[in-house]
């Protein structure tokens, strides 16, 4: 069967349609194949959500839709289907034996196509083509009226409006359609290269998904559109209608991200020390939950979510298992690896170094390495330049163990605050992080001289870890002393890391954070002896690692989090948790979700953590 | 006992299976129309699945059971699962007792769930003599296509 849609297999449409099922019951599974089967479509069964995850990513467009059980045991149906369809986008039928209406809703909530009752009829199942169908019309749609609609924007002056229209949804987009008369402003061959690109699904590679979420920040979160972000992005054969519905699902993500936030808020904030791993396991699947799928495969090196963080300390084999659900969205994750990769210091290890070769690495790496002061040295220096100031307010306080939980990420995704707290190379003396940050003493930091602020730090500056790695060692081995929550996302590259793979998604705030926090644990008498250098490095990957080459993706993956809240409130970070710094270096982004988790300074925060940083 | 005795046996027994509220007609008979030359015994090879793998959900929620204190929301889960599975081939009784069970465990019930499992097991156990049965009777009348 041909792969593309439009090809010779037109002719036998639906025939050959192919479908990846998913459900753990094995009887079900037998059936629905053998069902669909007779529909002659082409049929991939899958028992486990990661798997079928797992295959979609390999092949790319290699399925036109996905059908899948609400109930699954690694992974909530829904969160699935999230990712499915951020990254993938493909029409996803859910089903179950469970018909309430809540639970409908939810589905649809989530993006499902369809939602199948069992026992499923096989009428039923012999109509899902329509879906896949329908959807490619409206791509085509969407084509059309963006050319069209842009240019009653351009008439009207009114982006908003299209954005607007793009956000709310496919019938919004009908009526502004509608809206156009238009106009053939837009000639046949823009509409057609539009439309042949069309055909081809987009698949949202972590750079794209990098480039997208840096242009929403940079254009600012209220005034996104479709169009601006599409010029900021500039990639030629990226069509608006390809943004517009990328946008559309990105906002759906961090807005449950923000409910799960709230929801996370009302949580109080118990766990402020004794965040067992187990606990922040538990929130980590939260996270995962709730995070979106925003885009996997952008996010993809963020992935290391915090839940590579959590577990590490306490039970990285566990938690890599956990881990790897929960990894959140924020940052779509490319790399499969990445989310449960727990401790592996001899992944950390290597991962940290080539922080600038890719977020594969570093998302593997950093989950669970961080044991290597070494690595974290060179982290470090690379993760100071990766966070950006996006959070510097964040980064700043981290250092201050009292960091007011609010960081809320949110409200920095906007605001890239590129605070010179990455600037921990020097005196970083206390960022003024205006959270509680633990006693993180500048001082320390200017061990960390390599942390410039500057994110684009693709690891060439890293090399001058060595300095910052006494303070992320200390950062590191301060797993217990609660780093200010600012620091978090900072600190978990560096020192909380081990349990956080969130370094990248501080990205500068991170360096500056994980600077600062590792001074000021220095400086606190923090036992970051565990492994600075590790912790460092942790620091380094987190939020270079990624970003060494991946600057921009870093703060993307900030972005990200940001979007999502991203509590830095690691105030209680409680380091001691990440006693194992190779977490800290594994995954920069997650480092932070990571931290926010470890730290139960405050359920919210936490979810803003999830937000940003579990990448599923 | 000629063969289309044995056919007409065979019916019968299917009929009352039916009428029994053993099995969803519906149900079954979609199992029954997916048999092909690919699958000639496409029913029974659901079926067998089917016993394979309740065992493996009774084990859970009976050592979820065992356990003290009882997790009544992993209990209901269990045995949702279960009832999706049991929706497979339609099998009414057994679903009917799931939901009794599941009820109990919303209520916080485990005297109610410790009952209502054991009805449940009791369902499944009998549905599953009367589905040997007929298997054997479709064999024995011929009409399960041979390779």
């Amino acid at each position: 069967m041909e792969s593309s849609f439009s090809s010779p297999r037109n002719d036998s449409f639906p025939a050959g349609l192919r479908v990846l099922v998913v459900d753990d019951d094995p009887t079900w599974l037998k059936i629905l194949e053998k069902m669909l089967k007779k529909c002659s479509y082409e049929v991939t069964t899958c028992g486990l959500a990661r798997d079928a995850l797992n295959l979609l990513r390999e092949k790319k467009d290699g399925y036109d839709i996905v059908v899948s059980d609400v109930n699954m045991p690694d992974m909530d149906g829904f969160k699935l289907l999230e990712h499915v369809g951020l990254e993938m986008d493909l029409p996803v039928i859910m089903m179950s034996v469970d018909g309430e209406t809540s639970r409908v809703m939810k589905g649809v909530q989530h993006g499902a196509c369809d939602y199948l009752l069992k026992p499923i009829r096989m009428k039923e199942l012999r109509n899902i083509w329509q879906h896949v169908f329908r959807k490619k019309i409206h791509e085509i749609r969407d084509i059309e009226s963006h050319e069209s609609i842009e240019g009653i924007q351009l008439i009207r002056n009114g982006s908003d409006q299209y954005d607007e229209g793009y956000f709310f949804s496919a019938e919004d987009l009908t009526s502004s359609r509608k809206r156009k008369d238009v106009d053939n402003k837009y000639d046949d061959k823009d509409f057609s290269d539009c439309s042949s690109a069309k055909k081809a699904r987009v698949v949202w590679s972590v750079d794209l998904h990098q480039k997208f979420v840096k242009a929403v920040h940079q254009i600012g979160f209220d005034k996104v559109g479709p169009k601006k972000i599409l010029d900021l992005m500039n990639v030629p054969w990226l069509t608006r209608e390809n943004v517009a519905s990328h946008l559309q699902k990105y906002r759906l993500y961090l807005s449950r991200l923000q409910k799960e936030n709230d929801i996370k808020s009302s949580f109080g904030g118990t766990k402020h020390s004794d965040y067992s791993s187990k606990d922040l396991q538990g929130i980590l699947s939260v996270q995962n939950s709730i995070n979106i799928q925003q885009n996997d495969v952008a996010h993809g090196s963020y992935r290391f979510s915090g839940n590579n963080l959590v577990a590490q300390n306490a039970d990285p084999k566990s938690n890599e298992g956990d881990i790897k659900g929960i990894v959140s969205e924020p940052v779509a994750e490319p790399k499969k690896g990445t989310t449960g990769n727990i401790p592996d210091s001899q992944k950390t290890r290597s991962s940290q170094m080539d922080f600038n070769s890719s977020y594969a690495e570093t998302q593997k790496g950093l989950v669970g390495n961080v044991p290597d002061s070494q690595k974290i040295r060179s982290s470090q220096m690379r993760v100071n330049h990766s966070f950006a100031s996006v959070e510097s307010e964040v980064n700043l306080t981290a250092f201050d163990s009292t960091i007011p939980a609010t960081y809320s990420w949110n409200k920095i995704q906007l605001e890239k605050e590129h605070k010179p707290l990455i600037q921990l190379n020097n005196g970083f003396s206390k960022p003024q992080l205006p959270g509680p940050q633990h006693h993180f003493q500048a001082d320390q930091l200017q061990s960390i001289p390599s942390i410039s602020s500057r994110p684009s730090i693709p690891g060439g500056d890293v090399t001058g870890s060595s300095k910052s790695k006494p303070s992320y060692s200390e950062y590191t081995n301060h797993h217990g002393s609660h780093v200010s929550p600012t620091i978090s996302p900072t600190i978990s590259a560096t020192d909380s890391f081990p349990g956080q793979t969130k370094s990248c998604v501080v990205d500068h705030q991170l360096s500056e954070t994980i600077s600062t926090s590792t001074s000021n644990m220095k400086n606190q008498g923090i036992n970051l002896s565990t492994d600075l250098e590790s912790a460092q490095r942790n620091l380094i990957l987190g939020s270079t690692s990624p970003f060494a080459s991946l600057d921009d993706e870093f703060q993307i993956c900030w972005y990200q989090g940001d979007c999502y809240g991203m509590n830095l409130e690691l105030q209680n970070v409680e380091f001691s948790e990440y006693t194992d710094p190779t977490h800290v270096t594994e995954v920069p982004a997650h480092l932070y979700d990571a931290l926010r988790f470890e730290y139960p300074c405050d359920p919210s925060e936490y979810s803003v953590l999830d937000q940003g940083l579990f990448i599923a | 006992m000629d063969r289309n005795q044995l056919q007409r046996q065979v019916a019968l027994k299917r009929s009352s299976l039916f009428e029994q509220q053993f099995l969803d007609s519906q149900q079954f008979v979609q199992l029954e129309d997916l048999e092909d030359d690919a699958n000639p015994n496409f029913v029974e090879e659901i079926v067998t699945l089917f016993y394979k793998d309740s065992s493996r959900l009774f084990q859970k929620i009976e050592q979820t059971m065992q356990s003290r204190p009882i997790d009544f929301g992993k209990l209901d889960d269990y045995m949702h699962q279960f009832k999706g599975s049991s929706s497979s081939i339609g099998a009414i009784k057994v679903k009917n007792e799931c939901s009794q069970f599941k009820e109990f465990c919303l209520a916080g019930n485990a005297e109610g769930c410790f009952w209502a499992y054991q009805r449940v097991k009791q369902e499944h156990h009998t549905l599953r003599i009367q589905l040997e049965s007929y298997f054997q009777l479709r064999k024995q009348a011929g009409l399960v296509r041979r390779f």
